[in-house]
């Protein structure tokens, strides 16, 4: 309807995005039917969708780093506008909607949030009748999700549709004014979600009631990580310099990195891995032993294992198989003299995919063969079967569904329930809070005083993610008595 | 020897500048020494067989014949999605052994007489007029070009299409634009350049034709694209200065200075070496400059 | 309508047949070309497939040829799966001749004279040697200074050509020679052993047997060969699992130009017997072509140096019996690339067939968005 605020529901995998894009004419739909104001129509590109008045503004920005802002805009518009036009009419329109912009800069130079603008702005500027965000909250502090709202319920004041995809259900029933409900490519139901409440959604979301997060029974003990004046300049132009940074990670817990994409999260996790050695002497210590310049294999030596972001090419080869896979970080199977013993390879691979689900054809399978969600559960059960002593976890359960999730969250509660210690980086606030004792936040590569979860709440979290640490009065240091803490 | 350095540096500088837009567009073609070969063989045949005026026509076929590997190469490289690598060495390798093979029988075959080179009357202007404007059509129409494309990319929109489709194909595809043509049609336009590159050598420069007649100048093209940080106008630079230092070495020869002609000949190929070895050397400088995708394989859909 | 529809993971037996189709298709390309030139083809297309194959004689022959390419696309399938473009083998295989030509000509005669005990092993030393230190020029400047390998490795083949120039025209000119540009012919206890009298074919013909097997030992059997290939697949994950990017480039490149200054060395004194500035005829580039089509693998490459041998005596043939010139077999191996390329890239995908677009009909369950 017109200037409805339309939320599109659904978790990872129920087909949200592949939704969107049959709108937007990236894919062709294999059936089914789409009318457009009132009359039938066939979307087969992204031009013709434009030309309707289709608007879409990605998830993963389709933005070029060398140009300007004006000249980002200019290639998603039709070639009708010269260059300075285009340019005059960005500054207007975002001062009209509060997304502040100069047309001539370089987008390279751009923060996650301004890039973001851009690609609002790109969108706007087509006169679109139908505006679609596809988790447009994901790089945000709350802070600036909040303007974001502002800037959609202007435009939907104007008339302007606007499909809001989404799996954060405060976020939803803050902004929408309807929404439908996806399941495995299915439409479960359409409901008001100013109406209903969190549960009420998750379980339309999921069928069924969300499974229960794990109940850790922690005991702490001595301190395993311990990370002391880190400061580490950032090694190109577009990188996040790191600033005195310094955390206690005791046997036992789980501690959360919160933080908005582009703070210095990649640096920090490249320093504590090993793929960057230029830490100062002494500011990374594992169990009491100086790591800072430690090649990632003498930290695995030590007890570190680290999962990365990244999946597909840095976590594992895509081309390889399974068996072959392990060998990125264990050691097992490789005999005195260099000699790979393939057959303890294979049975190392298939052990990994039988005691964490993996769905593969077996330990031959190429990794490239497996959905992201399995193949993020080889990985995680790669390093956690290395019962490591310190686990550090970049992002583990983006993009997955929510088996797969829950999973990869018992696993890691269970780690540090037998004595391991866990370091989790994430962007997904939900999933600190479920699943860590403790959270500090990284902004601009300093990290925040660190708060226990059940004193955080996600205004605070909010503002120490825009970097205002120290504002309100931070709550008592590390915990330093041992006891068992119950978290429910 | 100006004017040698100058006459030098327009086969590089064609080529160059036909590279170029190709790796603007994201695309590394290697078969660069190919496609000249294969221009040079096509002029000369085709001159053959003309005489006076119609000579242009000659370099239309050497267009055409480069322009026509780099569609083989781009069907590839581009539409199949094979290793721009390995497809461009392929190219390369064929050229040399298919112009080997089919110009074996013009090697002894005498092109007409030339004509005198340069702009008609300008030229027969008193002092200046040989210096200035003395050389052949195809030197003035490299400078045009290389002042043409600095235009096309910084000013136009579809010359800033295609520098975005360098950096990031996927993004250009997500904004709905056709990537691949628009990389093909760049490929194309690289391999005339190259194909009428070397017809100036075969045609003009040296006159004749003898199998292996380019002699690596495809290769030293392509270390001209980096070393002008890919824009235009470096690119003549960049030529005319090999030019130049292939034409100091002969310089060197005639004026008896006691310097063996082979260990000479290593000038112009050591000084690509060092040349490179400068300008990488700062990475980030690379990066800033270089289109990122350049090598990459695109692959829409994927 | 046909469509090409990618797939993923690529189908393994379009994979394994990809070299034999592009074989036919390059023989069938071949048939055209003779068509053309006014031979028939059958009997063109023989002496390139069927005359190498007849008869002792001709195998020794595949064998003087197979060996050089094999050995130098045995260090170039190093090279490539560890994503280092290393394009001069051609320079590498000529300083290793030159290398092995030093020593050869300290060789002297009488009873204390070079024993062959003694002799071969340096002849094969030097050019190891001497070609590995022409590739690592190109490692450190990769190393060191970022600067293209593909590039720098080509240069370097023109200043070695003009080196070798320099040095047959100049300083290791024989004396005796008439002036012509070459250097004395060796000693006969420089010369590789023969495998049997009459025949050229030379010990080195071993030499690359065991070097393939070494080979294929490295790359799948060893860490140090998973290494190499992670680096070369996925930069990242080599980073992540701390494997030294330097360490595999620096393995790459000086392997790959000491078995090309070993194939050089073995080229100059067996066959040659003496340095001329005609030892270059391209071992180094059809190299690559061995390697691609032997799929970078050690035993592929053990059958296509032998394919390649048979092309390039074809074009021997084809020259002396039809009159055809011999860049005929340039021609056939540029196009066996190509057709092999095209056919491993056709392996990744799918032809479907597209019905054009139906008129929507509404399925229940499929969510109709009206706005």
């Amino acid at each position: 309807m017109p200037g409805e605020i339309h939320a599109v529901l659904g978790e990872n995998g129920a087909g949200k995005s592949t939704l969107m894009k049959i709108i937007y004419g990236a894919v062709r739909p294999d059936g089914g039917a789409l009318a457009w104001n009132g009359a039938p129509v066939a979307i087969h590109n992204p031009r013709q969708a434009r030309a309707l008045g289709i608007a879409m503004v990605f998830q993963h920005f389709a933005l070029f780093e060398t140009l300007t802002v004006a000249e980002n805009v200019w290639l998603g518009l039709e070639n009708k506008m010269t260059r300075a036009q285009v340019a005059r009419e960005v500054e207007r329109v975002s001062r009209l909607y509060g997304l502040e912009l100069e047309s001539a800069r370089l987008v390279s130079s751009l923060s996650v949030g301004e890039r973001q603008r851009v690609e609002i702005l790109r969108a706007l500027l087509t006169n679109p009748q139908l505006l679609i965000l596809d988790e447009p909250t994901a790089v945000l502090t709350p802070q600036m999700a909040e303007r974001l709202f502002v800037t959609l319920r202007q435009l939907a004041a104007e008339g302007c549709s606007i499909v809001y995809i989404s799996h954060k259900l405060d976020e939803v029933r803050a902004l929408c004014t309807r929404c439908t409900v996806l399941r495995a490519g299915r439409a479960v139901g359409s409901v008001d979600p100013r109406l209903e409440t969190n549960r009420s959604l998750s379980e339309l979301m999921l069928g069924e009631a969300p499974p229960a997060p794990p109940v850790r029974t922690a005991r702490l003990g001595d301190t395993a990580l311990e990370v002391r004046g880190l400061s580490l300049p950032s090694s190109d132009e577009l990188g996040v310099a790191l600033a005195d940074i310094g955390l206690v990670l005791r046997s036992g817990e789980i501690l959360g990195v919160a933080g908005v994409s582009g703070n210095g999260q990649a640096e920090l996790l490249a320093a504590l891995s090993g793929e960057d050695r230029r830490a100062p002497a002494g500011s990374i210590r594992i169990y009491g032993r100086d790591v800072a310049s430690a090649a990632p294999r003498a930290r695995r030596a030590l007890g570190l294992h680290f999962i990365p972001e990244e999946r597909i090419g840095r976590g594992s080869v895509p081309g390889l198989a399974l068996s072959a896979n392990t060998l990125l970080t264990r050691r097992e199977p490789v005999r005195r003299g260099g000699w790979l013993h393939r057959g303890r390879a294979r049975r190392l691979a298939a052990s990994l995919i039988a005691r964490f689900g993996v769905s593969a054809r077996g330990p031959d399978a190429v990794a490239g063969s497996l959905s992201g969600g399995n193949l993020q559960k080889f990985i995680v059960g790669r390093e956690i079967g290395a019962a490591p002593k310190v686990l550090v976890v970049g992002q583990p359960t983006w993009g997955l569904d929510v088996g797969a999730a829950a999973l990869i969250r018992r696993e890691i509660a269970a780690l540090c329930d037998a004595g391991g210690a866990a370091l989790i980086v994430s962007e997904d606030l939900e999933e600190l809070f479920e699943l860590c004792s403790d959270l500090v936040v990284i902004a601009r590569g300093r990290l925040s005083p660190r708060i226990a979860v059940r004193d955080a709440s996600p205004a605070l979290i909010g503002q120490w993610m825009s970097g205002l640490f120290g504002e309100t009065g931070a709550p008592a240091p590390v915990p330093v008595a041992t006891g068992v803490e119950a978290h429910a | 020897m100006l004017a040698a350095s100058v006459n030098a540096g327009t086969v590089l500088a064609l080529a160059g500048l036909g590279l170029l837009v190709n790796e603007r567009a994201g695309v590394l073609n290697l078969g660069a020494e190919g496609m000249m070969l294969m221009g040079a063989l096509a002029g000369y045949a085709m001159a053959l067989h003309l005489s006076g005026g119609w000579m242009f026509v000659a370099y239309l076929a050497a267009a055409g014949a480069g322009a026509a590997m780099a569609a083989l190469f781009g069907w590839l490289a581009i539409g199949i999605g094979t290793n721009q690598y390995a497809t461009g060495l392929a190219l390369s390798l064929f050229g040399v052994g298919f112009s080997a093979f089919a110009g074996a029988a013009f090697v002894d075959k005498q092109l007409p007489e030339r004509g005198r080179d340069g702009l008609p009357w300008l030229r027969d202007l008193p002092v200046i007029g040989p210096a200035l404007f003395g050389y052949h059509p195809l030197v003035y129409a490299t400078m045009l070009l290389a002042l043409a494309l600095g235009w096309f990319f910084f000013r136009s929109r579809t010359g800033l299409l295609l520098r975005a489709v360098g950096e990031s194909p996927e993004s250009a595809h997500a904004l709905g634009h056709r990537v691949r043509a628009l990389r093909l049609a760049a490929v194309v336009f690289g391999g005339a350049m190259c194909g009428l590159a070397g017809a100036y050598v075969s045609l003009s420069y040296t006159h004749l034709w003898v199998e292996n007649l380019i002699a690596g100048r495809g290769w030293i093209a392509l270390a001209l694209t980096t070393f002008a940080t890919w824009r235009p106008a470096r690119i003549l630079l960049g030529a005319y200065l090999f030019g130049g230092l292939t034409m100091l070495q002969f310089h060197l020869q005639e004026r008896g200075v006691q310097i063996e002609s082979h260990l000479l000949g290593m000038i112009p190929y050591l000084a690509t070496v060092v040349v490179l070895v400068l300008i990488s050397r700062r990475a980030a400088w690379i990066r800033h400059n270089m289109p990122a995708s350049l090598g990459r394989i695109f692959r829409p859909g994927s | 309508m046909l469509r090409l529809v990618p797939r993923s993971p690529p189908s393994r037996a379009l994979t394994l047949a990809a070299p034999f189709v592009a074989l036919g298709l390059t023989v069938l390309f071949g048939a055209i070309l003779f068509l053309a030139l006014g031979h028939p083809p059958g009997q063109a297309l023989a002496l390139f497939f069927v005359e190498p194959l007849r008869g002792a004689d001709a195998w020794s022959e595949l064998a003087v040829k197979a060996t050089p390419l094999a050995l130098v696309a045995l260090g170039l399938a190093i090279c490539f799966r560890a994503n280092v473009w290393n394009i001069g083998a051609e320079g590498q295989f000529i300083v290793g001749a030159l290398g092995a030509t030093a020593v050869a000509m300290r060789a002297h005669e009488g009873i204390n004279g070079t024993h062959a005990a003694v002799i071969l092993p340096a002849i094969a030393l030097a050019g190891i040697a001497a070609g590995a230190a022409w590739a690592a020029v190109v490692a450190f400047l990769r190393d060191r200074w970022n600067a293209n390998e593909i590039l720098v490795s080509l240069m370097l083949v023109y200043v070695a050509d003009m080196l070798l120039g320099y040095l047959t025209y100049g300083p290791w000119k024989d004396p005796d020679g008439y002036n012509f540009p070459q250097t004395i012919s060796f000693l006969p206890v420089t010369q590789v052993p023969l495998v049997a009298e009459g025949h050229r074919a030379h010990a080195g013909l071993f030499v690359a047997l065991f070097v393939a097997l070494g080979a294929w030992l490295f790359l799948f059997r060893t860490y140090g060969g998973f290494q190499l290939a992670v680096g070369g697949q996925a930069p990242r994950a080599a980073r992540y699992a701390g494997f030294s990017a330097r360490r595999s480039l620096w393995t790459a490149l000086l392997c790959s130009g000491g078995l090309a200054g070993l194939a050089g060395a073995l080229e100059v004194t067996g066959p040659l017997g003496q340095l001329t500035p005609h030892l270059p005829v391209g071992y180094g580039f059809t190299g690559i072509i061995v390697a691609f089509v032997g799929r970078l693998h050690p035993f592929g490459i053990l059958l296509s140096s032998i394919l390649m041998s048979m092309l390039y005596i074809g074009g021997e043939l084809a020259q002396s019996r039809l009159g055809l010139p011999q860049a005929l077999s340039g021609v056939f191996q540029g196009l066996l690339l190509f057709t092999l390329l095209a056919c491993d890239a056709l392996a990744s995908y799918r032809v479907l067939r597209v019905t054009p677009q139906p008129q929507p009909e509404k399925t229940g369950e499929k969510t109709a968005v009206a706005v």
